[in-house]
Formats: structure tokens, sequence, C-alpha cells
């Protein structure tokens, strides 16, 4: 079984203010992309490792891998997205000392902002188009409202569940807003495992920003629509370890897997998943008792392991999409051992590996030493530079050497993936395209499927198999970069 | 409310190290609690110069 796999982070953006003026995100925004403008004439471009890297709505800077067809690969190029943003700070910090400006730009890879604004991590996977898309979405959604005691990012958020479940408030959600939180010590508020949870409103929809569901059903598959369907999940966190990473998207494609190979599976359905996903949310012993339209009743541990029992069943028989044997063997063994965690409340076999569970332990020690509440801002700070991927002030590179967060794809095999793409899927055309084309100083037109030379000429070459890594009308474009440049205006 | 809740108490550790853990195990957290501490220290002006006026500073425009 195969299957495409992409990751789309949006970074927030903050400033440490020295003597001089405060810049908003925006201006920093600005900085950041000086450089990508200069080399793609756009703050919108796809890069010679097949990702595409753009300012999205609110001035987030955001990053979407290549299609990957094998996990270590998406972990790579994910990662690389990291690296590429550290080397645009690096530039943007530069250039703002340069103008004068008197402050540190901070990079954050998080999810939520002090007003609770929330965003983060978008994970796409292509299914079949012969699924039927509604039993495939029935199966996964209670999945994915339970994946957060696995994978969540660990957040700071109020106790009390907001029983008025109202769409129109669904913007805003996290404790730390500058009206209340800070200067409310009376705030009742837990660590949990996402904050996500409280801004998901429906299971399935087309809706974005303003009722945001768990998994986008806005049909794009940036693929023959025939054959296939991008399945946009928008639930989940981004995360700092890769190990994180790695279960979150692994056991998401393992229950698709289940879906697809046909394997009997009993309905596991909930009566109500958006009121279970700020529950399942607020309880770190997985024992919050989900009820299911069967009827039935679960624990959030026991869902977790029905499906993690059918995915190491598959994996035992080969017959999984991960497309690597080990990764698939890393993501069941880490998934048992966060469920025995769980179960036994001993969490030291995966304290390095989960990010909540780090985070957890960087806040409960906080707490120890400083005699400091859940509400002080001085959490918010520590939690945000938990997130933070800035040189010298991000806590991750600190935590990897001293061996407390784990780490997954080799240093080397991330600064390579900063260049080049996947070389087994479309994306590896994509990439020789867009560093030819750019090498011959030719202007050109490049999205998920098309390649286009924007000459007297207008060529185009359409992608429709994200699985096919090389195209002889793409050869025959790419060839015949080298001759006489047509209409470029440079 | 869901059942089990958990809430970080700013109890000191040795309340809460189960009493029968493994020597190993404790030695372990003993480690890791160094580390941490270390980590924590090296932040910990960070945390305790700007953290309020940082928080406050922090906001972004929503996303998907």
């Amino acid at each position: 079984m195969k299957r495409i796999f992409g990751l789309e982070t949006e970074y927030g953006i903050a400033f440490t203010q020295g003597e001089g003026r405060r810049l908003g995100p925006e201006e920093i925004a600005r900085y950041l992309f000086r450089p990508v403008v200069e080399w793609g004439r756009s703050s919108n471009v796809f890069l010679p490792n097949g990702a595409r890297l753009y300012l999205d709505v609110g001035s987030h800077p955001e990053y979407a891998t290549a299609e990957c067809d094998v996990l270590p690969d998406l972990l790579a190029q994910d990662a690389a997205g990291d690296a590429i943003m550290v080397d645009l700070l690096a530039r943007a910090q530069a250039a703002m000392a340069a103008d004068g400006v008197d402050g540190t730009a901070h990079l954050v890879k998080n999810n939520t902002d002090s007003a609770g604004n929330s965003y983060g991590s978008h994970e796409n996977l292509l299914v079949r188009r012969s699924m039927d898309f509604t039993h495939l979405t029935s199966v996964l959604l209670p999945f994915l409202v339970t994946r957060q005691l696995m994978v969540g990012a660990g957040a700071v958020i109020p106790r009390a569940v907001a029983t008025d479940l109202r769409p129109a408030d669904s913007n805003r959600a996290a404790p730390h807003s500058p009206h209340t939180a800070p200067t409310d010590p009376g705030r009742d508020l837990v660590y949990g495992l996402s904050a996500r949870s409280d801004v998901m409103w429906e299971g399935v929809s087309s809706a974005t920003t303003r009722s945001r569901p768990i998994i986008n059903a806005r049909d794009e598959p940036h693929a023959d629509a025939e054959k296939y369907r991008r399945l946009h999940v928008i639930v989940g966190d981004s995360s700092m370890t890769q190990t994180t990473t790695e279960l979150k998207v692994g056991s998401a494609a393992l229950v698709l897997d289940l879906i697809e190979s046909g394997a009997p599976i009993r309905d596991l359905s909930l009566r109500n998943p958006i009121r279970d996903i700020r529950h399942v949310a607020r309880d770190l012993t997985g024992r919050h008792v989900l009820e299911l339209v069967s009827g039935e009743r679960l624990t959030v541990l026991e869902l977790l392991s029905i499906y993690l029992e059918r995915a190491r069943a598959l994996v035992a028989a080969g017959d999984h999409s991960l497309g690597s044997d080990a990764s698939a063997a890393r993501v069941i063994d880490l998934w048992t051992r966060i469920l025995a965690a769980v179960e036994s409340g001993d969490f030291t076999g995966v304290d390095t590996e989960l990010d909540w569970v780090i985070k957890r332990g960087l806040v409960q020690r906080y707490l120890q030493r400083s005699e400091a509440g859940l509400a002080d801002p001085r959490i918010a700070r520590l939690d945000f530079a938990f997130h933070d991927l800035t040189p010298g002030s991000g806590m991750l590179a600190r935590l990897e050497a001293a061996g407390l967060a784990a780490r997954v794809v080799p240093e080397d095999t991330v600064r390579a993936a900063v260049d080049a793409p996947p070389a087994t899927t479309r994306a590896a055309i994509r990439g020789r395209f867009v560093r030819a084309a750019h090498a011959a100083r030719r202007d050109f037109t490049v999205d998920w499927v098309h390649l286009r030379l924007n000459d007297q000429l207008q060529r185009a070459v359409v992608l429709k198999d994200p699985f096919a890594a090389s195209n002889d009308s793409a050869d025959a474009l790419i060839a015949g970069l080298g001759e006489a440049p047509g209409a470029h205006s440079v | 409310m869901s059942s089990g809740q958990e809430q970080i108490r700013t109890t000191r550790k040795d309340d809460v190290e189960p009493v029968d853990a493994p020597v190993a195990a404790q030695a372990q957290t003993q480690v890791n609690t160094e580390a941490v501490d270390s980590i924590l220290d090296d932040i910990d002006s960070v945390l305790e110069s700007n953290a309020e006026e940082f928080v406050r500073n922090f906001v972004q425009k929503g996303g998907q």
C-alpha cells in the first residue's frame, strides 16, 4: 500500500523589544521574506526541495513539505522547513540590525498566541477516491479526537469545558488572554494535552477559520481527482520532537490503512465528538469515558488500544503505507509505550519522545522551583520557549543536547533535505524544474500539479500522478531550458 | 467534567515520588531533574525579566 504524506506548518512570530520601538508581526514577516522575494519575486514560492514557502493569512510564515511517500522523508522535509525558517530568521535579524532595529525577532513553532488565536499544523494524507468518504471519516474521527493523548503539544487551558458550544466563539480559546489570565489569579487552569481541541467545532466540513472542523473536507486532491482525494486533517498540534511527529502522522496513516485495506472495523463513532475532544484534552489519565453512538462506553485508553491492536496486526503483516518497516515499528512501539505509561502513571519510558510529556516535566519542575501558579505569565513564557526556534532562545536544542528530547532524523539528512526533494515522488520533478529554471533565469510558474514556462510558447506540464518521480514531458521542458529564453523580464 | 483530572501541584518532588520506585528509576529521575534544572537555569533570566510584557504582546492573527 502506498500513500502520499505532507505537513503544513504555520509559524508564529514574536519580538523581544530592546530600547527602540516594537516591531509587529507584519513588519517582521516582511524582513523574513525579503530574501524569498529577492529569490522568487514573490512571497509565495516553490523551492528546489519541492516545498512551498509562503506568507499565509495573518502574516504567518508557512512551509508546506513536498509530497513524500515514505514517512522518514516526511520527517526530514518537515525538519528542513524549520531549518529554512531559522536561516531566514538569521538573515532577517541581520537586516533589522542594519536598519537600526533594537530587539530580537522570534520564530515559534507553536499552536496558539496570547489572545487565543489558533494556528499550527495541517496534515495531508492521500486516500483513494474509491473509498466511501463517510465511512472513512467515521472510522478516523474517534481516533483523531483521542490521538492528542499521545501527540498533543501540551497546553495550559481552562479547567472548565465551555458548555456553551457555539461556533460563533470558535476563534478564541486559550487562557492567557491579555484581558484575563495573567492578571486574574482566580483563573482555574490545568495542564492539558492540546489547546487546539477548544477551537474545533465540527467533525468534518469545508469551513476553516470560522468554524474549524477536525477534518477539512475541501476537495482539492492536487492529483488525478478520479483516483485520489486529499484528506486534510487540521486538528493536530505542531510538534517539536521528531518522535512526536512520527507517531502523529504514522498512527493516523495506519488507521487509514486499516480502512483502505478493507479490514472489518466495528463502529466506534462517538455520540458527541466535539464535547469529547474538549474533555479528552483535560484528562491526562486516559480514563475519560466516551459514549459511542452504539451505546457502548469506552475509556480513551480503551479506544486507542483497539486502534493500536488493529494497526499492530497490519504492520506485522507488512501491509502498511509508511514506506519503511523500521518507521512503522517505531510508531507501533511508541504507541504501545505511551498507552502503557498513561495506564501506569509512570512516564519515564516516554519522557524524551512526546511533546506534552516533555513540556509537562519542564512546567512541573518550574512550578516546584518558583512557587508560581499555572496562570503566571512566566509559565506562558516557558511554554513559548519550548516552541521557540530562535537560536539561543529556544529550549529544544538544549533539551536534545542534554538527552531530554529524542531525535529521529540525523542532522546531515535534514541539511540535505533543505536542498533536495524526496526522490520517489512528483516533488523530485518539481524540484529539478525549479532549480533548473531558476538557474537559467527563466520566468516560470509552479504549483503542486503544474510546471509552466512564462514565455511566448507558454509551455506547461501537468503532473497528475503524485507517485511518479519522472515524466517525459517534464524532462523535455527541463532539457529545453538552456535554449534562448522567451519574454523573460529581469 | 471528565474523570481523573490531573492538576499540577506545587508539592515538592519528594512528596510525589512513589515510595517503592526502583532504585535505578529513581537515580535516572535524579539525573533528569538535574538536567532539567540546568536548562531552566539557562532561561530563568528570560522568564523573570520580561515574561508578562512578552506574553501580552504575543498576538498573531488566526490561521486555518
